[in-house]
């Protein structure tokens, strides 16, 4: 068993098959190693990644002992510029997997992003098939340039694929699928997930496919419809409620864009009440889309009004009960489905 | 240095991208045109001897003024207009305005948009690339002096020394940035001073003589080509007319333009022609003839394109597979 204080590595347990139990994190590094051996085209840009330091989180300690310092490339402090130039690679038929060092800062590469690899294809068939990993969320204490959850920005934004996943397994699986996908992926990775969260994950380098969502706790009675981290407070709220005789069906979106909106229609139509719940302000967030696909398709089947959960429309706070105030967590998911449930 | 036939050859590209770019003004004006366009009167000598310097697998990301470098590149002039008129044989199927979106790998050419120097970071990833897999080619991209005052430029500039990358950039110093002059946008006296502080080479040319654009870029890409290292070249010249098609320039005075009027580089060059005993009055006649002839058929052939059919309008987004 791993103690978390390596930072994911070695922290996997063999179970004599060929899945095993790994950290969130150790997940991440795990698919980057694999699909780096398997395809010579994928190559690591960075602050901070090379050599022994690894990244500021360690994801990518001992790549460069391994893949060499021509797929491990550091780069200076210039997110707009060095996303343009993976963008230049990835025209070229590379497959870079730009390590934001921070979700926060990706808005210093937004240009690249949105105007430049976002509109290639459209305006001219250039295919970007790069990948940004950005570790996001909060609750952590960090403050507000190091606790953003800017999914939307790029949800909104034509061309661009967006991933969120919760649990190791899909960690994994979606960081594989989202380096062999041919368009620009966004991976937002939970940093409250890194080392607090341990599951099964498979051996092989098996992918899985983007766009779809998973039934991760069947139920009756609601639907909680979430992503990321939020994920699992929604899950033990869901433990809370059982007691108690409510149901709960959770619904993990694990990527954002393309939205799975016949899994979101088929929870909806089968409790008749959805709560959306995630982490980045809720104002215009992802729950809006979400809840306004349920109201316009599934609004027959509806027993009570959808409901949102998410961030409040302020920069992420720093101290603790200004950031618990801030942030959804299991015991206000808890209230918010309760009422819900008896609506 | 050139053989005659090479300058005949570097003539005939000025030529078609002035008969091109007169054409299409006096379509505009005529109201034949679709939406905005930008003239490349001034700046033919930039781009086709730029262009010129490249082998055929280096990769090209040029702008909006450099409509001589993506003919030259093997990009046919009824795809231009095509891009032009919106029209679905345009090289970005009416995805994308005027020059802008003009891109096609398969002639290594790099689409730009608007905001210029994102071609920079680009194909600076372009050439990292090239180290990648040890190929000896090279990247070369065109920005202008309102994109020197952007931080990507300088970020671009950095890292392309920093990772001694086989890049050359021309920046077209035509002294406006839209309606604003030089001395509003930097203190500098020649943007080619701004490489010494990245530690890369930087060096300055007439862009109104096309060979000497020819010869400073040939040097700087078989430079980098040896691993020499990224060039910026500033090429400086005069925007004969407005910003866009619209723009009137009335900001610019007069007599500044009668001045670069009288060093027109595709005029001027034909004078050198004929003054060296390269060429004569019947051959650069006839090679007039044949580009006029050019430009009429790509006009004729894109204004009978059709334009796009609107069920396809949510088509490409996404590169499948």
């Amino acid at each position: 068993m791993g103690t978390g204080s390596n930072f994911g590595f070695a922290d996997g347990e063999q179970t004599g098959d060929s899945t095993r139990e790994l950290t969130y994190i150790a997940a991440i590094s795990e698919a980057l190693r694999e699909e780096m051996r398997r395809d010579p085209n994928v190559l690591l840009m960075g602050e901070d990644i090379a050599g022994d330091f690894g990244g500021a989180f360690k994801v990518t300690k001992g790549f460069e002992a391994e893949f060499g310092a021509r797929r491990v490339i550091n780069t200076p402090l210039a997110e707009l510029g060095f996303v343009g130039a993976a963008t230049g690679m990835a025209l070229m038929g590379l497959r870079p997997v730009v390590e934001m060092q921070f979700a926060d800062f990706i808005s210093s590469a937004f240009d690249s992003i949105v105007q430049f690899a976002a509109t290639a294809h459209y305006r001219w068939k250039g295919a970007v098939p790069w990948v940004i990993r950005a570790p996001s969320d909060g609750g952590i204490r960090s403050g507000p340039f190091h606790s953003q959850n800017p999914e939307a920005w790029f949800v909104h934004t034509p061309g661009l694929k967006v991933v969120a996943p919760a649990t190791p397994a899909d960690a994994k699986g979606l960081l594989l699928a989202a380096i062999r996908d041919d368009n620009p992926v966004i991976y937002f990775e939970s940093k409250p997930l890194y080392r607090s969260l341990k599951g099964p994950v498979p051996s092989g380098a098996e992918a899985l496919p983007l766009g779809e969502a998973a039934v991760v706790r069947p139920g009756r009675d609601l639907s909680m419809v979430t992503y990321g981290a939020m994920l699992h407070q929604a899950l033990a709220a869901a433990r809370r409620l059982a007691d108690e005789g409510i149901d709960s069906e959770v619904l993990d979106l694990r990527t954002l864009k393309p939205l799975d909106r016949p899994a979101i229609l088929a929870t909806a139509r089968k409790t008749g009440k959805v709560l959306v719940v995630h982490a980045a302000n809720r104002l215009a967030g992802v729950g809006a889309e979400v809840a306004a696909l349920v109201a316009e398709e599934a609004f027959e089947w509806l027993d009570a009004p959808v409901q949102r959960l998410g961030g409040l429309d302020v920069p992420v706070p720093f101290s603790p009960p200004l950031e618990d105030a801030y942030r959804p967590n299991a015991e206000k998911i808890y209230g918010a489905a309760r009422r819900l449930a008896l609506y | 240095m050139l053989t005659n036939e090479q300058r005949l050859t570097l003539y005939y590209w000025m030529l078609l991208t002035r008969s091109f770019d007169e054409t299409m003004v006096a379509m505009w004006k005529q109201g034949r045109g679709l939406g905005g366009t930008f003239s490349q009167r001034g700046h033919e000598a930039i781009s086709v001897g730029a262009a010129y310097a490249l082998e055929p697998g280096d990769v090209i990301a040029p702008m909006h003024r450099d409509l001589g470098a993506y003919l030259l590149r093997g990009m046919t002039a009824e795809r231009i207009f095509g891009n032009l008129l919106g029209r679905s044989g345009g090289v970005s199927a009416g995805r994308d305005a005027n020059l802008h979106g003009m891109g096609d790998l398969g002639l290594q050419i790099i689409g730009f948009i608007s905001h210029l120097p994102h071609s920079m970071a680009v194909s600076l990833g372009a050439a990292m690339s090239f180290v990648y897999r040890s190929e000896a080619r090279v990247a070369l991209t065109f920005t202008g002096d309102g994109a020197s005052s952007a931080g990507l430029f300088h970020e671009t500039l950095n890292m392309a020394a920093v990772w001694n990358a086989p890049w050359v950039v021309i920046v077209e110093n035509n002294l406006y940035a839209y309606s604003t002059p030089l001395e509003q946008q930097m203190k500098v006296p020649a943007i080619a001073e701004r490489a010494a502080s990245y530690g890369m080479a930087g060096v300055s040319v007439d862009g109104n003589e096309v060979e000497a654009v020819y010869a400073v870029t040939s040097a700087a890409v078989e430079r980098a080509r040896c691993g020499g290292g990224p060039t910026l070249i500033e090429a400086r010249t005069m925007r004969m007319l407005g910003h866009a098609i619209h723009d009137g320039a009335e900001y610019v005075p007069r007599s500044l333009l009668e001045s670069w009027e009288k060093r027109d580089p595709v005029m001027t060059y034909r004078a050198r022609l004929l003054e060296a005993g390269v060429s004569d009055e019947a051959v650069l006649s006839e090679i007039a003839e044949r580009v006029a002839a050019e430009v009429a058929e790509a006009v004729a052939r894109a204004e009978a394109d059709l334009l796009p059919d609107p069920a396809t309008v949510e088509a490409g987004v996404y590169a499948e597979g």
